[in-house]
């Protein structure tokens, strides 16, 4: 690449850019309150760890986000808008600027994975097939898939290529924001450490702000830059992994002082 | 933004200049995809340098940034290497990771079938279906013979559920869909009939037809639609969440769990709610026949006893444990052979419930053949 000259930027300075900020979030189910006024900023360009019990809420707040779950109160602020303020227009807009990787990857089955990725472009975009083909294959290389899984059925593909393709495909409009819900689940342990580095490479390439709801202690300790951790419908703590190992909350000690987080340590 | 101004290319001297600015996102990638389009397709000759500036661009994604790695590609293969300047530092990994993609071919798309290979493939298909339904019909009797040895193991509980989800939970809509069925039978023949003066043989042939064929074919139709159908359903979704191979490894029979009490239930199920619709479609014919003729309802009963024997009556009831055995197999089969897609999911339902259709109408028909042979 030494016929690309490099220009410095000046558009990015010290300040950190609020990108989601959700505010006093209460979200319920029935009589039984999941999420208590919860507060949590992500912000432009960094990586967020979010961990919790399960069934504690950590999939909940993803969806309350991303508007799948009702709330009963709060404010949630994407891109410094109020999401209930918005336009259906407005809202859509928004959307189009997120990318979502859901835990079983949620591939159109009934579609190619070339397909899949160029539904959402399809859909947004007029643009023409060679294009279209081009893009759905630079995708697929890029999250390390080859070319020939293009023209296979979501059915015909491996795990770890299915949670690729639904990558390539949250990633297929360029979003500023990646969520992902457990991505390394179902994993073996070099393929969720191939998947974070690749997701810590597509971070850096794209400048992508990533939301990463994770049990795995490998990706905290590797990818994540920041982590906050949700316990009794709040985030009882945030700041990085450093931060969090000296935390003395003790669910947060158990977590990341137990059995397997030592033997992570060890490994390091 | 106009479109023009995202890309400009000109002679600049000896070299070749093309001039990026504005925002090269997805949003312009189409306007974009005709000047790289453009400026690839005519390059003007006897050239061998180049310069594209970026220093315009003010935004970049991997739209822009494939559509760059184009151009560069286009301009190389005509032997002019393009230096990329002024572009901003924080998309030099893009443009990196960019230029590494795309080398490959792409594959061949999936070939569509022809309209001739299609009829060929359906043709032979209909023939390995004629084959695994009698796989299955022996792998069911297999099943019940295995269960008969040791009749413990028959899920008894299963079976209730079974029977109240496609017996019981069935019979208001077979009520009211066999009623209406009398209800227009009788108003059609007593209409037709008057012009005769024939009016009272209205019950002859509602009799006659309800309980030799209307009452259990509207019946086993309306089965196969609404409990085939959930059969189908429910087997395939656990076909998709790997609950029949979980049930297989764990030592068990699919057949003999999932298949036997659904199959048993409809075989018990159907000639009560057959019993159940034809009465209901004679009271709706005795009704019409009262209001609408004026056949007194003791007339109605007189002349029916007259008309109808027993036989006709066995007619109707020997024929619906077949029926039922017919829905209940094929509704399970196509349950296990769902595969991993949810169009494959509604593939087999509708298979389903139009071959459990089809089935019952061909063997209505061979058991008129039957009966008339016998005299019954």
């Amino acid at each position: 690449m030494d016929a690309v000259a490099g220009q410095d930027d000046t558009d990015i300075d010290g300040k950190r850019d609020v990108l989601i900020s959700v505010r006093d979030l209460v979200v319920g189910f029935g009589d039984r309150t999941i999420l208590d006024h919860l507060n949590l900023d992500i912000y432009r360009g960094e990586i967020l760890g979010f961990v919790g019990t399960s069934g504690g809420g950590k999939s909940v707040l993803t969806r309350t986000i991303l508007g799948l779950v009702p709330k009963r109160s709060g404010v949630v602020e994407v891109f410094g808008q109020d999401l209930d303020t918005l336009s259906e227009e407005q809202r859509s807009a928004v959307e189009r600027r997120w990318g979502v990787l859901f835990q079983q990857g949620a591939l159109f089955s009934s579609l190619t994975v070339k397909q899949n990725i160029q539904f959402p472009l399809r859909e947004n975009l007029k643009l023409s097939q060679a294009l279209m083909d081009d893009i759905a294959y630079a995708k697929l290389e890029m999250v390390g898939l080859k070319t020939d899984a293009g023209e296979k059925l979501p059915s015909e593909l491996s795990g770890g290529m299915i949670k690729r393709a639904a990558l390539a495909r949250a990633l297929a409009l360029d979003p500023d924001i990646l969520f992902l819900d457990e991505p390394t689940s179902g994993l073996d342990p070099i393929g969720a450490g191939d998947f974070d580095e690749l997701i810590r490479t597509l971070q850096q390439t794209l400048g992508l702000t990533v939301f990463m709801v994770t049990h795995d202690l490998d990706s905290l300790h590797t990818v994540c830059d920041r982590i906050a951790a949700l316990g009794d419908g709040k985030i009882i703590a945030q700041g990085t992994i450093e931060t969090m190992m000296e935390s003395h909350h003790p669910w947060l000690r158990a977590y990341f002082h137990g059995t397997r987080a030592r033997a992570v340590r060890s490994d390091r | 933004m106009a479109p023009a101004s995202l890309l400009d290319v000109r002679r600049d001297g000896d070299e070749l200049k093309a001039i990026g600015s504005g925002v090269w996102t997805s949003e312009n990638a189409d306007a974009l995809e005709q000047l790289v389009t453009n400026a690839t397709q005519a390059p003007p000759p006897e050239t061998h340098s180049a310069q594209i500036d970026l220093s315009g661009v003010e935004r970049m994604d991997t739209f822009g940034a494939l559509l760059l790695e184009r151009l560069r590609r286009a301009w190389t293969q005509e032997g002019i290497e393009p230096r990329v300047v002024g572009l901003k530092r924080r998309y030099g990994v893009l443009i990196q990771e960019m230029s590494r993609t795309g080398r490959e071919p792409h594959p061949e798309p999936r070939r569509q079938e022809a309209t001739v290979e299609r009829l060929g493939h359906n043709m032979v298909d209909i023939g390995k279906d004629a084959r695994l339904l009698l796989n299955f019909v022996g792998a069911t009797v297999a099943a019940i013979l295995r269960m008969g040895a040791r009749p413990r193991t028959f899920r008894f509980t299963s079976m209730v559920n079974q029977i109240d989800r496609v017996g019981l939970r069935a019979v208001p809509i077979i009520i009211l869909i066999t009623f209406l069925i009398g209800c227009i039978l009788a108003q059609q023949g007593i209409f037709h009939f008057r012009r005769f003066g024939a009016d009272i043989y209205v019950v002859d042939m509602v009799g006659v037809l309800v309980l030799r064929e209307l009452g259990v074919l509207i019946v086993s139709i309306m089965i196969a639609g609404r409990s085939g159908s959930a059969y189908t359903a429910e087997l395939g979704s656990m076909r998709m969440r790997e609950e029949v191979d979980a049930l297989r490894v764990m030592g068990f029979d699919p057949v003999e769990i999932l298949v036997i009490p659904r199959l048993f239930a409809l075989l018990i199920a159907l000639p009560l709610l057959t019993f159940i619709g034809s009465m209901s479609a004679l009271v709706g014919g005795g009704l019409v026949a009262w209001f609408y003729g004026g056949i007194q309802p003791g007339v109605f009963l007189d002349r029916l006893k007259d008309a109808i024997s027993i036989d006709h009556f066995m007619v109707g009831m020997i024929k619906a444990p077949f029926m039922a055995a017919v829905i209940g197999i094929v509704a399970c089969m196509e349950g296990l052979r769902v595969g991993g897609s949810a169009e494959s999911l509604g593939a087999h339902t509708t298979a389903s419930v139009v071959k459990a259709i089809f089935l019952v109408i061909v063997m209505d028909g061979l058991f008129a053949m039957f009966f008339a042979s016998i005299d019954m």
